[in-house]
């Protein structure tokens, strides 16, 4: 058998039930990944003691035959997830030390169904960020370089720790959010597969809030099937998260098990060929294109005809509901507090010594757009743009299943780059903001490498609750693009 | 749209956000910069379009009004920065209360 730290999910829990190894072997396999490779800062918080616990009594419940969809599989947790008894920082100064009473309903959900967790990981600052640059924990380093220059590069973001991890092969799989981007752009970045869901698929409750309306949770691992079990185990409807979909939740293994897309109808919307795409991020999706063809799907050419505007109504969307979520944090019930001689200077102190600069740019962003006087002129106009961005992509459904595009504009960038311009980072998130801005399901595939063999993502997006039809496309851009490169070292 | 110094210092005090004065210009650069990035949604006519404000079609749905959990200010006061005050510090689920600034004199 391969070393059980190259094993997917699926081959995982196959070897658990035919009792090849044990959900302990399997943990501290891992646990070793992680104490190899620290020095990547994928992780914020390490839970080995919690591990091995969790790894023994499921070790317990597979010898009862109780085993769950996940049973002994070791993941580890963005630590946006508020995790009970364990830190949750979200990246920020102003929540460390910050030890939830209780657990989100996502990790909740995923622990009853077996999993076990390895550790919380790092991210941008309250998931505001596309390079993991932004986490007051430090960044973190993507495990791939570029041939022949030893310079570190970014793991993408927000999600970075949670797409590292499972690229350096520390875990098979993870959880993230995606608000404007934050698991797509990642999974591309780090040569794997990303899925953020549709918006109420999975519960937001417990995730520490930035943006309410398009927040997501969802799942990072190595192949396709693997995030549809992950996505399994994640989504169901919650009466705690009052967007929470009611209803059931479809086998989505059995979808991504599915690759035949034979009379698919795959819709390329021409204004995703823009300015700014490197060239060899264009050839690879007319690739894509083709090995879908191939496979049987038929292409059909659709526009999106706002889909320019749909970054700049997300950078008021976003920062708008991002001010009143951040509002929370007064020093008061949790987290930091920086003394003041009166209420109003210890809420001051407290908040410009706990937040970040980006966090503090958009805290700001967001206040002026909603301060009396310019709410219609921002706010409600960003809410009219993004009704015509949904308008558009209901248009494009008529006459397509799923679209195809680039997840993100360039391969992954070296540390320090692109940080002088807040609107140049912005820019990483061209392709997967429209899809948040709508609610849909979006998912990055791995399927090339560029000149300097980084790898590249193309990004599938699906209806609204039609994660079946998207994940059987995923699988056959999988299967096609058959994407088995990993980065050297690792 | 350009925003200048005093704006800034404004914003910030409706956020509650201490920026030092020697921020505050750097600061009004940027978020011009990024107002100015913005400015192009003025291209768009929205003039009769709904507003989205959420894109789940979910109507939010309805409970009968009592209480559902409790008990836990044990819990909820855990993490309170300034140290909690209990009123029977033997049972602390009894309640309690975060510790703040004086706020009258």
């Amino acid at each position: 058998m391969a070393a059980l730290t190259d094993l997917t999910i699926a081959q995982l829990t196959a070897a658990l039930a035919k009792k090849e190894t044990s959900a302990v072997e399997v943990a501290e396999a891992h646990l070793g990944k992680l104490d190899e490779h620290r020095a990547l800062n994928a992780f914020i918080t390490e839970t080995p003691d919690q591990a091995r616990e969790m790894a023994k009594a499921s070790d317990a419940r597979r010898a009862t035959g109780l085993a769950g969809l996940l049973d002994g599989v070791p993941l580890a947790i963005k630590d946006l997830f508020c995790t009970e008894g364990v830190q949750t920082t979200a990246g920020s100064h102003i929540l460390e030390g910050f030890v939830p009473p209780y657990e989100s309903t996502v990790t909740a959900n995923l622990w009853k169904a077996g999993a076990v967790m390895v550790g919380k990981t790092n991210l941008d600052e309250f998931a505001m960020g596309s390079s993991n640059m932004t986490s007051h924990f430090g960044g973190v380093e993507n495990p791939w370089k570029r041939k022949g220059d030893n310079r570190k590069l970014v793991p993408g973001g927000s999600s970075g720790g949670s797409a590292a991890a499972v690229a350096a092969y520390m875990v098979p799989g993870s959880t993230g959010t995606d608000t404007g981007g934050s698991i797509r752009q990642p999974a591309s970045f780090c040569g794997i597969v990303g899925l953020k869901p549709t918006y109420g698929r999975c519960s937001r409750w417990g995730v520490v809030a930035f943006a309410s309306s398009l927040d997501q949770p969802g799942p990072l691992a190595r192949t396709v099937e693997d995030s549809a079990l992950l996505l399994q185990g994640m989504a169901g409807h919650d009466p705690k998260d009052s967007t929470s979909a009611p209803l059931p939740v479809p086998d989505f293994a059995a979808a991504a098990r599915n690759a035949d897309i034979k009379g698919l109808r795959i819709g390329i919307p021409k204004e995703y060929r823009v300015d700014g795409t490197s060239p060899e991020i264009v050839a690879l999706w007319s690739q894509g294109m083709d090995m879908l063809k191939a496979a049987g799907a038929v292409p059909v050419e659709i526009s999106l005809p706002h889909t320019k505007y749909a970054l700049p109504a997300y950078y008021i969307v976003a920062p708008a509901e991002c001010s009143s979520n951040l509002a929370r944090y007064d020093g008061v019930r949790f987290g930091l507090r920086i003394p003041g001689k009166d209420l109003t200077e210890m809420y001051q102190n407290t908040r410009g010594a706990g937040f970040g600069k980006e966090v503090r740019r958009r805290i700001l962003i967001g206040t002026y757009v909603l301060s009396a006087g310019y709410y219609d002129a921002y706010y409600k106009k960003a809410q009219q743009i993004r009704s015509l961005i949904a308008r558009d992509f209901k248009e494009a459904f008529e006459k397509c299943d799923v679209l195809l595009t680039p997840t993100a504009p360039t391969s992954a960038f070296a540390a320090g780059e692109k940080m002088d311009d807040p609107v140049t980072m912005y820019l990483n998130d061209m392709f997967t903001i429209p899809a948040s801005m709508a609610g849909l399901p979006g998912i990055s595939v791995p399927a090339g490498v560029d000149k300097d063999g980084l790898p590249l993502g193309l990004q599938i997006i699906g209806r609204a609750f039609d994660e079946e039809t998207m994940l059987r496309a995923a699988a056959a851009l999988e299967k096609a693009a058959s994407f088995n490169l990993r980065p050297a070292g690792y | 749209m350009s925003l200048d110094k005093d704006t800034v210092a404004r914003i910030a005090r409706l956020a509650r956000l201490k920026v030092a004065d020697e921020e505050l210009a750097p600061l009004a650069g940027e978020l011009s910069g990024i107002f100015a990035w913005i400015e192009q949604l003025n291209e768009v006519d929205t003039g009769n379009v709904e507003p989205l404000s959420s894109v789940s079609d979910v109507t939010l749905p309805m409970r009968a009004d009592k209480v559902t959990d409790g008990g836990i200010a044990a819990k909820v006061l855990a993490n309170a920065p300034g140290g909690a005050v209990y009123i029977d510090p033997a049972d602390k689920n009894a309640g309690g209360f975060f510790t703040v600034p004086k706020v009258m004199e």
